[in-house]
């Protein structure tokens, strides 16, 4: 997979390289051999210079990059086996939602989560991953369906937001979001939700409810996309950047207010680079993860459960702040 | 998630049973209503209404609730504004109210410290946030209440307004006393990044106890009920109300317009829009708000609770 991102420049000039010196084939001799292998030390290590120190705006660039692997990818790579649960039973099946169920070593659990098209078709299909109301009503007959067969629910998170539409309210996207919120607060059943690309705004959180969050290394969770909150705070979208500095939407940041429980670390140059090692590295943290969550009785997940969402807030008990006016 | 560019539609509050219903006996009510809220609002000699440009006495703009007598805008209203309106005189009595917001993401603006800014709209709006809540009465009946104000930071939902609304929620649900909710919101306050997103969740699970209870629930949406709070506590009642030409929907007509590249029908996202496409239970004018409410209380605290 090759380096395409703006601030990865440094990479695709060292591919470059490479790739005009291997591009002489037979005629390639030793020194040529010895210098493609380091430069592609050279690669390696400037590829963890540059992942050890990204912006926020480089993670939201890493996190919607157009090879990442989607839902659907993880679905394959992680599953012995999975069966797809279409449709809502009440108007119709949103392929920016999906979700069956699977078995993951021979480990039954209910997975589903955001999918945003690859090619041209897929996309449009799926609406760019802009989930409708009968996405998220979908994803609650899924998981009220685990909750039934005591299965652990697994959910992949990787949306800008729900979709923006005419058809979205008149179908109720807010109250299918508010509904899922609240039916996966008291799902009898381990709840695992994994940030795999972008969680974004009330979309995300539709379908995030959970025991705990994981976060893959360069995947963000924001309150609205960057875009969204730089047209709301400084009616410019253009400071999409600086939004996304000021909000602190990425995975450490987060981890370090305490909002998500683990960060699953990524191959490297993002898992775009490496999908099969993504998958195997969120598959081992469900595994470790559910095992843990299946050890509590049920109350008792459910009183955490509470207590973790409770609990989120930050508050003083004297007004911050001195007036400018 | 804000978008407040297109004025209130004109419509009448006239729906079905419960306008029909409304009549008998609601008009003391509302005499009622109107008196208090007299009593409690300013008066200027004239107002210009903000949605037909229409020049009105002010006397009678107060008289008749700041909801205009020609193309009956519903004015937006302060949370004391609505508290004087809905409740027996005298009977709310807040808590909550030692809770601050904080700055946990130490917010860096291009324009101003997220504190300095709180400063500014404690200063002008004359409220310490977006939602006061409280025990309160109306006609005699015990509630638990939480009334948002748009004019702090657009109603939008912080920690604070979070942590508010979900003790009164669990007050409610202790004390077996039905919870009244006035929204108004603009959605989630993006200073407060993803502190604010999860106060979604944090109502939400609040409210499943509350239904476990059987302790019932009623929102009022008032203009503009939109974004996170439109997407969780408000959308999760037993019973919605909405006032005339509220704008109400998970994105604002504006932020839809955009995204579709089209014109939409006028009414896209108001309450007479959810009305239509079953998201809520009524659409009732400011004067039958308050009797309204009340043949709710009534008829819901003679069921027998859980
Ligand atoms: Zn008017």
């Amino acid at each position: 997979m090759a380096y395409d991102l703006e601030f990865e420049r440094p990479l695709s000039d060292i591919e470059k390289q490479i790739h005009g010196i291997e591009r002489k084939g037979e005629k390639m001799k030793a020194e040529d051999r010895t210098q493609v292998r380091e430069l592609r030390q050279r690669l390696d290590h400037r590829t963890d210079e540059i992942y050890r120190a990204l912006t926020p705006w480089q993670r939201v660039q890493v996190a919607r990059h157009k090879d990442r692997p989607y839902t659907h990818d993880y679905i394959k790579l992680m599953c012995d086996d999975f069966f797809e649960l279409r449709g809502d039973r009440r108007h119709g099946d949103d392929r920016a939602i999906l979700g069956g169920i699977a078995s993951l070593d021979g480990k039954t659990v209910m997975i589903l989560g955001n999918q945003k098209g690859r090619d041209t078709k897929e996309k449009v299909e799926c609406n760019f991953g802009l989930a409708h109301a009968e996405g998220y009503r979908k994803a609650q007959r899924i998981m009220r369906q685990a909750e039934r067969f005591h299965l652990p629910v697994v959910t992949l998170i990787d949306i800008s937001g729900a979709s923006p539409d005419l058809e979205a309210e008149q179908r109720g996207i807010a109250g299918a979001i508010a509904e899922n919120l609240q039916v996966m607060a008291v799902l009898r059943t381990p709840v695992l939700a994994i940030v795999i690309g972008e969680g974004g705004s009330g979309g995300a959180l539709g379908i995030s409810v959970a025991d705990r969050i994981l976060m893959l290394e360069h995947a963000i969770y924001t309150v609205a996309s960057p875009e969204a909150a730089a047209s709301i705070l400084w009616r410019d979208a253009a400071f999409a950047s600086s939004a996304a500095e000021a909000m602190k939407i990425t995975a450490p940041d987060l981890l370090e207010l305490r909002l998500i429980e683990e960060i699953i670390p990524e191959p490297r140059g993002g898992a775009h680079h490496d999908h099969r090692a993504a998958a195997d590295a969120v598959k081992a943290a469900i595994l470790r993860n559910i095992g843990e969550l299946e050890r509590l009785p049920v109350e008792e997940l459910l009183e955490h459960r509470y207590r973790r969402y409770r609990d989120i807030g930050a508050y003083t008990r004297e007004p911050i702040g001195a007036a400018s006016v | 998630m804000r978008d407040e560019s297109r004025p209130a539609l004109p419509v009448n509050g006239q729906n079905g049973l419960n306008g029909l219903n409304g009549r008998n006996g609601a008009h003391a009510e509302a005499a009622t209503a109107a008196t208090a809220a007299t009593k409690a609002l300013p008066r200027n000699l004239a107002v210009k209404c903000p949605n037909c440009r229409e020049l009105l006495v002010g006397k009678d703009w107060e008289k008749n609730l700041r909801v205009c007598v020609r193309c009956g805008y519903h004015s937006r209203l302060s949370a004391r504004e609505r508290i004087e309106l809905l409740f027996d005189d005298g009977s709310f009595e807040a808590f909550g109210s030692d809770l601050h917001s904080a700055d946990p993401l130490s917010f860096v603006s291009r324009t101003q410290p997220y504190p300095a800014y709180l400063a500014d709209y404690r200063a002008r709006a004359g409220m310490d946030e977006a939602v006061v809540v409280g025990r309160a009465h109306m006609d005699g009946l015990p509630i638990v209440a939480a009334v948002m104000d748009s004019n702090f930071v657009g109603g939008s939902m912080g920690s604070v307004v979070g942590e508010r609304v979900t003790q009164a929620i669990e007050r409610a649900a202790e004390e077996r006393v039905p919870l009244l909710i006035v929204a108004t919101s603009g959605g989630a306050r993006m200073q407060e990044g993803l502190f604010a997103l999860m106060q979604m969740a944090k109502t939400a699970a609040a409210l499943a106890r509350l239904a476990e209870r059987g302790v019932p629930f009623i929102c009022l949406l008032t203009d503009p009920t939109t974004g996170g709070v439109w997407a969780s506590f408000a959308a999760l009642a037993d019973v919605i109300v909405a006032e005339p030409g509220a704008m109400v929907g998970f994105a604002g007509p504006r932020v839809i317009e955009q995204f579709m590249h089209q014109r939409l029908p006028k009414d896209t996202a108001t309450a007479e829009f959810a009305l239509k496409h079953g998201m809520i239970d009524a659409v009732a004018h400011r004067r039958d708000v308050r009797p309204t409410l009340v043949r709710l209380l009534r008829m819901f605290g003679a069921a027998r609770p859980a």
